[in-house]
């Protein structure tokens, strides 16, 4: 794990030369600490591990008894809910769709927040600052406030009940906060280097797309992978706007009306939703630590 | 976005004044590279939110003005009244305890060697979908002790303290003059010394029955004694109701009491292999007697999570257990940053390490766990689908939050002038954290 946490990792204290019985004493007093951290660790891996051991357990013993007694006989484990979910069409098309929403969305938003990120940060026109301002009032804006009239706006358009009707919803309500933290790194580029870029008789085009988008890149994965993650894991957008091209959460919230008879596609289904966010978490997690901290550290 | 959108202030490297606009103003150039972000803004941020506000004043059908009186239906309803009062408790109760914890953990995994693991999973549910959260907490909650992991973690406590009566599911058998009610199985026939009783007990089954149970026999009277009987009124065939037979076995363990005519219990004995119990010497009657309702007793059931009287806070307890790696990641960065050497100091003049946390960490601190807690706040504010999918059917409107009574009056019950006003009662909530928002922008910009 050393390589994936050093976004998480804090400073490591140097191994200072002490006392024996200093240290002795400092050992004694952790023993409640460890106890405390051990039992937090547990708290906090415990629940996801039941949901991972129920998912292979058919409905009658998720009736009878607690995951747990599965410890002492593995023997009731079975593979049958991932089969009956993969050959399951609509929670397929689910996934499917999840998939088709989230990879172009979080794509589109970083390519034109970044366009207009730049126009924040590098080009003067009037009015420049009063929009930034608008753009920092959108970043706390509920997506309630928007369902009913976008919902009407879809179905004027045609274009509810279809992925794109998620897709861009998604992109508009991404936009303040990706604008807002492009544009705060791309204002930290140096700016003799873009007015050497400038003498050098490069278009802002060129600009842009040669020297602003490459020194952004930090900022744009960590950006890219905040908005896969978010529009991976929605449920409310989907929900509102799918229909017909409903994500896998919306169908899996579905099932849940018969949680327990259901439980052998509600659990497999919950697991396989997991997957992709934590796999993109472990390999990534630098620039999604990098992410959170800047938007959320001065 | 969920994470993180509440500081305005954030900076990057180095900069500190504002980025001069080499080339003068060029409104068309600034055009073309905003054109796409404004539209999809315009269309489906600004425009929403205006006509989402005008909505809320006018009729659903005729779009007429009608003063607040969706805002009056709106207040009218039970469920928009306990989604205010849940959305309150929620923002009273998350982003403290959310930015508190957060603290605690991050402070206290500095100081041990594996303290990187434990932050990673203290925020690996943060990568998770509230979905998925949501079932993880469904499967923790189940009520039944033997399915559930909560209850079956404080079973375990509450058993063992309490424990379990031996005959939990007994009942009366027929035929005979007893009542069984809280206080147990209660007998109405008056005791004297000399004098017994029976009781026929049956629902036993043959594991419940101990396996030194022997005969039981009819009691005799003794001299100066109480003698009383508790049997399993029940052998292969059936045999007759209320009356001791052969193959019928006494019940051993039961605890039996004897009262006075005051009714107060003065003598508590538990019977033998054959069932019987002989109170020695009670003194003067009259008496009662009854089998005690601690043998009924059924151990512990389970609590009801996900009912209506405790949705709220157990939805509550599995959002935090999904949020706190937020404030862990950031205020143990944050922590990071610390100026180590201060901290040395302190503790070189003999500060002990509570007055460092209290004195100096915590201070130096707080800029950032103000982040948190407004992050937080916004986020709790929005707070929906965990809600939504955690609460079965049965609890969600105990449960319901604005954020989810606004898409389901508006989505569900079709009502979208009542859902408009509803959207506004949370933007009201928010537009507090946004004017804060613009002046430490401004502030920091200036």
């Amino acid at each position: 794990m050393s390589s994936t946490a050093e976004g998480i990792a804090g400073p490591r204290v140097a191994a200072k030369s002490e006392p024996v019985t200093a240290r002795l004493g400092r050992r004694l007093t952790r023993g409640p600490l460890n106890v405390f951290l051990i039992l937090v660790g547990l708290f906090w891996l415990i629940p996801s591990f039941g949901l991972l051991i129920s998912s292979f357990r058919a409905p009658a013993d998720y009736a009878e008894s607690g995951w747990w007694t599965v410890l002492s006989e593995p023997a009731a484990l079975t593979m049958d809910g991932y089969k009956n979910l993969i050959g399951n069409e609509s929670m397929m098309q689910g996934l499917m769709n999840t998939v088709k929403i989230a990879v172009p969305s979080s794509i589109l938003v970083v390519v034109i927040a970044a366009l207009a990120a730049y126009a924040f940060a590098w080009v003067g026109f009037r009015g420049r600052d009063a929009l930034f301002l608008l753009v920092v009032a959108l970043l706390v804006v509920p997506l309630q406030m928007a369902l009913i009239p976008a919902s009407r706006l879809f179905n004027v358009t045609g274009i509810f009940g279809t992925i794109w009707a998620v897709i861009a919803f998604h992109i508009a309500f991404g936009l303040p906060f990706a604008i807002f933290l492009l544009r705060n790194f791309f204002a930290g580029i140096p700016k003799d280097l873009l007015e050497a870029a400038r003498i050098d008789g490069a278009s802002e085009w060129q600009i842009f797309s040669r020297l602003v988008l490459p020194l952004g890149m930090p900022a744009i994965a960590s950006l890219f992978i905040f908005q896969f993650l978010w529009t991976w894991n929605d449920l409310l957008v989907g929900l509102t706007f799918g229909g017909e091209s409903s994500p896998l959460t919306v169908l899996i919230r579905q099932e849940m009306r018969q949680y327990g008879t259901n439980i052998d596609t509600i659990a497999p289904g919950a697991m396989l939703l997991m997957i992709v966010p934590l796999a993109v978490f472990f390999a990534f997690q630098r620039y999604f630590v990098q992410g959170l901290l800047a938007g959320a550290v001065k | 976005m969920a994470v993180a959108s509440s500081d305005v202030s954030a900076k990057s490297k180095g900069r500190r004044s504002r980025p001069k606009r080499p080339g003068g103003r060029r409104p068309l150039v600034a055009l073309a590279f905003l054109l796409p972000a404004l539209i999809l803004l315009g269309a489906l941020v600004v425009y929403p939110v205006v006509d989402t506000v005008a909505q809320s004043f006018q009729d659903q059908d005729t779009r007429q003005f009608i003063g607040l009186e969706n805002y009056r239906r709106a207040l009218d309803r039970d469920t928009t009244i306990t989604a205010l009062k849940n959305t309150l408790i929620w923002v009273i109760l998350v982003p403290g305890l959310i930015t508190g914890g957060g603290l605690i953990f991050a402070v206290l995994s500095e100081r041990v060697r594996y303290g990187t693991a434990i932050k990673v999973i203290l925020f690996m549910p943060m990568a998770i979908s509230a979905l998925s959260v949501g079932v993880i907490w469904r499967i923790m909650y189940e009520q039944d002790p033997s399915r559930g992991f909560v209850n079956a973690v404080i079973g375990a406590g509450v058993d063992t303290v309490k424990g379990e009566g031996a005959y939990p599911n007994a009942t009366v058998s027929a035929e005979q003059d007893l009542a069984q009610n809280a206080q147990g199985v209660v007998s109405d026939q008056e005791l004297n010394a000399g004098d017994t009783v029976t009781f026929g007990l049956v629902s036993i089954t043959d594991e419940e029955v101990p396996a030194d149970a022997e005969q039981a026999a009819a009691p005799e009277g003794n001299e100066g004694a109480i003698t009383a009987v508790a049997w399993r009124d029940f052998k292969p065939g059936g045999g007759t109701a209320g009356e001791i037979e052969d193959g019928e076995l006494g019940l051993p363990d039961v605890a039996i009491e004897l009262l006075n005519s005051e009714g107060e219990v003065i003598e508590t004995d538990t019977t033998g292999s054959d069932g019987s119990v002989t109170f020695e010497d009670p003194g003067g009657g009259p008496f009662t007697s009854r089998v005690a309702a601690s043998n009924f007793d059924e151990g512990f059931q389970g609590f009801a999570w996900l009912a209506p009287a405790l949705v709220t806070p157990s939805i509550i307890a599995a959002f935090i257990w999904g949020g706190i790696g937020f404030a862990v990641i950031v205020i143990a960065a944050g922590l990071a940053a610390l100026p180590r050497d201060l901290l040395e100091a302190a503790r070189t003049d003999g500060a002990t390490e509570w007055q460092v946390f209290r004195m100096i960490t915590v201070p130096l601190m707080a800029p950032i766990l103000g982040v948190v807690f407004i992050t937080m706040t916004i986020n709790v504010l929005k707070i929906f689908d965990i809600v939504y999918v955690t609460a079965p059917g049965a609890s969600i409107n105990a449960a319901s939050v604005v954020a989810l009574d606004m898409w389901r009056t508006s989505f569900q019950g079709r009502q979208f002038g009542i859902g408009a006003a509803i959207a506004i009662f949370l933007f009201l909530m928010v537009i507090p954290i946004m004017v804060l928002n613009l002046r430490r922008f401004r502030r920091d910009e200036a």
